[in-house]
C-alpha cells in the first residue's frame, strides 16, 4: 500500500481502533483533513475551541477507558490545546493529541503559525515526540498510543511538520503491530513478597482503613476491588477521582475523604492504624496538613507509579504494579493467611465509625430558596442514579461528588488535578458520543459553563443530547466561600455581573433552556428534562446563594480538625466526640 | 548531600531539555550537567550533580526513571566509584617570579601548560572538583582570567559497567 504522510495519519488512526477524532482544521493540517474527507471510518468531530477539542477527548477517554484523539494545526491550534493536556496530564487520562507543524526547513525560523510546541508542552505530557519524516509518521503513532494507554496512562503529543504529509510524496505503508521501546518499561504484577506482608499487616490491623483513588478506575479493577473489601469487611473511602471505583451506596463505603469529606472517612483516616491506599497519591486535598496526616497509621501503597510512593507520605509497604493484578494477588494471599481478624476489634472500630457516621456531616436545612444540594439529589433520583455525570469546578462540583452515590466506575468525570473550569460541557459531549445509549448530565455553575460554551454549538451539530444542570448561584461560589472565611467577606471579584439570560442562550443555539426558581417546582423541571431525549437541555437552577460547602478542611488543618456545618456542630458537640 | 547520578539516556532530540525541565520544574538542585554519546551512538552519558536530602534524592532518581528516554541511571555515590572533572584555566602569568610561581602549581597539581603568552599561562588540570577548588584557591582569584569547567563525570569501580 502506498500512502502520503496525511494518509498515514488517518489509517493509523484507523489500524489503533479509533472511532472518533476531536479536532480543529488549520493550515499545517489541511492535508490530513484532506486525507479525513476521503474516508468515513474514522469520523472527526469539529469542535469550536481547540481547548474544548481536548475536553471531549478526554471525557471520552474518561468514559470508555480508550484513548482520547485531538487533531489540531500549529501555532494557536496548539496553544488552545494546553489547558485540556494538562487537565488530562495532571488525572492520567490517555489521549493522543496530533498537531500539526510548520515544514520542516521553516522550523525556528519564526515562520507563520509556528511555536515550540515541543517545548510548550513537555512538562504536561507523558510524552512527545517530533517527526521529521514521512517514513516517522505511523511509528510515532503507534508509539503514542502505545504510551498513552500503558503503565500510568497520560497524554502523548505528536508534532507532525507540514511537509511531512505532502500528498505528493506517497511510501509504501506498513502500520508496525507491535512496539518495544527499550526505555520504557512500566510496571505490571507486583513484588509477591510485600505483597504477602502486605495481606498479613492488613488482616492484623485493629483500625483499617481502604483508601482508593483515580487509579483503581483507570487501572480497571473496580470489581477486584469490590471483592477484596467485602471479603475484609473494612470501611473503604474514596477519592473525588475515586467515586465509583466502589459502590457509593454500599454499607462498607464511608463516602468521600479529603477537604470536603465526610466526617467519617476522615475521622477514620485519623484514627486508623492500618491504611491500604490503592490507587491514589496523597495529594494535598485529601491529607489535609501533612504533620497532621494519620498520626498512628501504618500504610501500605499500591501504585503503578513508583514515583507517586512515599512523595507525600512515606509508605510502610510500597507495592510498585498494576492495581489489577495486585489486588489479584492480594485475594490469593488473603486465602492463603486467612483472614484471622480481631473481632473484638473491628466491631469497635465500626461501632465508632457508625457513631462519627451517625452524625450525618451533609445534612443541610431545605427553605423557600432552591438549595445547591438538593439539585444534586433531584437530579439523582429523577437518573436513578444511573447517569454518567460530568462536572466543573466550584461548589457545584463538590455537591455533585458528595450526594450523587456513584456506583459504578467512569460514571463521575471530573477534573480532580488540575481543577479545570470549563471541562464539564465538552467532557459530557465527548462521553456522550462514547455512550450514545447513556444518559449524560453536566452538573456546572454559571461561571465555569462560560469558559467553554462555544461547544454548545458542537453539541447541536453532533446532536448529543447532554443535560445541563446548572447551579446558578451568582457568584463563583467556592471563591465567595473562602473569601466568606478567611477574608472577612470581602468578596473581590467573586459575584458574576452581567451575567447572559442563559436559557434564552441555549435556545439561540438550538437548544431548551428551562429556568426553574421554586424549590416545589424542581422535582417536575429535572424529570421534564430527562424525558427529553433527543435534545440537549439547559437547566438553569436559581439557588440560593449564601450555601457553603461543608464539612471542610481548611488549609494547614488536619483530617481530626474538619469543621461541620454550623446546624451539624451542635449535634456533635452534644454527642461529644468519643474518639478512639 | 550531594549526589552524583549517571543517566543512560536515548539520543533524542529533545531528551537534554526533558531532563533539564525536569529539576528546574520540581525545584530539585542541579549543580552540573554533563552530557555526551557512549559508544554505542544511539545513547548518551549524562552526569549530574545534585544535592537533596534522601527523600528528594529518591524522587529526583525515580522522576528521572519516569521519562520515556531514560534507559538506565545509577546514583553513583550509593557505591565505591571515580569522579573525574576537566578544567581549562586561562592564569596571569606576568613576571619570572610569577611565571614560575604558575608553573610550580601547575605541576604539583600534575596539571598541564597548554598554552603560553608573554603574560599568560593557559593550563589544564584534571581531577576530582575538590581538587580543582584547591588548584583554583591556590592560583588566587586575581590570577585567574578564565575558568572553564566541564562538571564532574563518574564510573563505577569494579566489573560492572552501567548498560543496558
Ligand atoms: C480555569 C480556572 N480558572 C479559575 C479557577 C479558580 N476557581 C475555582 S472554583 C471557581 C468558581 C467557580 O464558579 P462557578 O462555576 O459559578 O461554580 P460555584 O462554585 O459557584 O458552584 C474559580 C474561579 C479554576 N478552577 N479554573
Ligand atoms: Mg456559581
Amino acid at each position: 500500500m502506498e500512502l502520503s504522510g496525511g494518509e498515514i495519519v488517518v489509517e493509523s488512526l484507523r489500524r489503533e481502533g479509533v472511532k472518533h477524532v476531536f479536532g480543529y482544521p488549520g493550515g499545517s493540517v489541511l492535508h490530513i483533513y484532506d486525507a479525513f474527507f476521503k474516508q468515513d471510518e474514522v469520523q472527526h468531530v469539529l469542535v469550536r475551541h481547540e481547548q474544548g477539542g481536548t475536553h471531549a477527548a478526554d471525557g471520552y477517554a474518561r468514559a470508555t477507558g480508550k484513548p482520547g484523539v485531538v487533531l489540531v494545526t500549529s501555532g494557536p491550534g496548539v496553544t488552545n490545546t494546553v489547558t485540556g493536556i494538562a487537565t488530562a496530564n495532571m488525572d492520567s487520562i490517555p489521549m493522543v493529541v496530533l498537531t500539526g507543524q510548520v515544514a520542516l526547513p521553516v522550523i525556528g525560523s519564526d515562520a507563520f503559525q509556528e511555536c515550540d510546541t515541543i517545548g510548550i508542552t513537555r512538562p504536561i505530557v507523558k510524552h512527545n515526540i517530533l517527526v521529521k519524516s514521512v517514513e516517522e509518521i505511523g511509528p510515532a503513532i503507534k508509539k503514542a498510543f502505545h504510551i498513552a494507554t500503558t503503565g500510568r496512562p497520560g497524554p502523548v503529543v505528536v508534532d507532525i511538520p507540514k511537509n511531512t504529509t505532502d500528498p505528493n510524496v506517497k511510501i509504501p505503508f506498513d502500520y508496525p503491530e507491535t512496539v518495544d521501546i527499550r526505555s520504557y518499561r512500566p510496571a505490571e504484577r507486583g513484588h509477591m513478597g510485600q505483597i504477602r506482608k502486605a495481606t498479613e499487616m492488613l488482616t492484623e490491623a485493629k483500625r483499617p482503613i481502604i483508601y482508593a483513588g483515580g487509579g483503581v478506575v483507570q487501572g480497571e479493577a473496580s470489581e477486584e476491588l469490590r471483592t477484596l473489601v467485602r471479603e475484609l469487611e473494612y470501611p473503604i473511602t474514596c477519592t473525588l477521582m475515586g467515586l465509583g471505583a466502589y459502590p457509593g451506596d454500599d454499607e462498607l463505603s464511608i463516602g468521600m475523604l479529603g477537604m470536603h469529606g465526610t466526617y467519617e472517612a476522615n475521622l477514620a483516616m485519623h484514627e486508623a492504624d492500618v491504611i491500604l491506599c490503592v490507587g491514589a497519591r496523597f495529594d494535598d486535598r485529601v491529607t489535609g496538613d501533612l504533620d497532621k496526616f494519620a498520626p498512628y497509621a501504618k500504610i501500605i501503597h499500591i501504585d503503578v507509579d513508583p514515583s507517586s510512593i512515599s512523595k507525600n507520605v512515606k509508605a510502610d509497604i510500597p507495592i510498585v504494579g498494576q492495581v489489577k493484578p495486585v489486588l489479584e494477588d492480594m485475594l490469593t494471599c488473603l486465602k492463603e493467611v486467612g483472614k484471622n481478624q480481631d473481632v473484638t476489634a473491628m466491631e469497635a472500630w465500626w461501632k465508632q465509625i457508625n457513631q462519627w457516621r451517625s452524625i450525618d456531616s451533609l445534612a443541610y436545612e431545605k427553605g423557600d430558596q432552591i438549595k445547591p444540594q438538593e439539585v444534586i439529589e433531584s437530579l439523582y433520583k429523577a437518573t436513578k442514579g444511573d447517569a454518567i455525570i460530568t462536572s466543573d469546578v466550584g461548589q457545584h462540583q463538590m455537591f455533585a461528588a458528595q450526594f450523587y452515590h456513584f456506583n459504578r466506575p467512569r460514571q463521575w468525570l471530573n477534573s480532580g488535578g488540575l481543577g479545570t473550569m470549563g471541562f464539564g460541557l465538552p467532557a459530557a459531549i465527548g462521553a456522550q458520543l462514547a455512550c450514545p445509549d447513556q444518559t449524560v448530565a453536566c452538573v456546572t455553575g454559571e461561571a465555569s459553563i462560560m469558559m467553554c460554551i462555544q461547544e454548545l454549538s458542537t453539541a447541536l451539530q453532533y446532536n448529543t443530547p447532554v443535560k445541563i444542570i446548572n447551579l446558578n448561584n451568582r457568584y463563583m461560589g467556592m471563591v465567595r466561600q473562602w473569601q466568606e472565611m478567611f477574608y472577612d467577606k470581602r468578596y473581590s471579584m467573586s459575584y458574576v455581573e452581567a451575567l447572559p439570560d442563559l436559557v434564552k442562550m441555549a435556545e439561540s443555539y438550538g437548544h431548551v433552556g428551562i429556568r426553574v426558581e421554586d424549590p416545589s417546582e424542581l422535582d417536575a423541571a429535572m424529570e421534564k428534562a430527562f424525558s427529553i431525549k433527543d435534545r440537549l437541555v439547559f437547566l438553569d437552577i436559581v439557588v440560593d446563594q449564601s450555601v457553603n460547602v461543608y464539612p471542610m478542611i481548611a488549609n494547614g488543618k488536619g483530617h481530626h480538625e474538619m469543621v461541620l456545618s454550623p446546624s451539624q456542630a451542635e449535634i456533635d458537640d452534644a454527642e461529644e466526640r468519643d474518639l478512639a | 548531600m550531594r549526589h552524583i547520578i549517571s543517566v543512560l539516556v536515548e539520543n533524542e532530540f529533545g531528551a537534554l531539555a526533558r531532563i533539564a525541565g525536569l529539576f528546574s520544574a520540581r525545584g530539585y538542585n542541579i549543580e552540573s550537567l554533563n552530557v555526551a554519546p557512549t559508544q554505542d551512538g544511539s545513547m548518551s552519558r549524562m552526569t549530574i550533580v545534585t544535592s537533596g536530602t534522601d527523600e528528594i534524592i529518591e524522587q529526583i532518581t525515580k522522576q528521572l526513571n519516569k521519562l520515556v528516554d531514560v534507559i538506565k541511571l545509577t546514583d553513583l555515590t550509593e557505591s565505591s566509584h571515580i569522579e573525574r572533572e576537566v578544567m581549562l584555566v586561562k592564569i596571569n602569568a606576568a613576571g619570572a617570579e610569577r611565571r614560575d610561581e604558575v608553573k610550580r602549581l601547575t605541576d604539583i597539581f600534575r596539571g598541564k601548560v597548554l598554552d603560553v603568552t608573554d603574560t599568560t599561562f593557559t593550563v589544564e588540570v584534571t581531577g576530582a572538583a575538590e581538587k580543582l577548588d584547591a588548584f583554583v584557591d591556590a592560583i588566587g582569584y586575581e590570577g585567574l582570567i578564565e575558568v572553564v569547567r566541564s562538571g564532574p563525570m563518574g564510573i563505577g569501580r569494579g566489573e560492572k559497567p552501567l548498560q543496558l
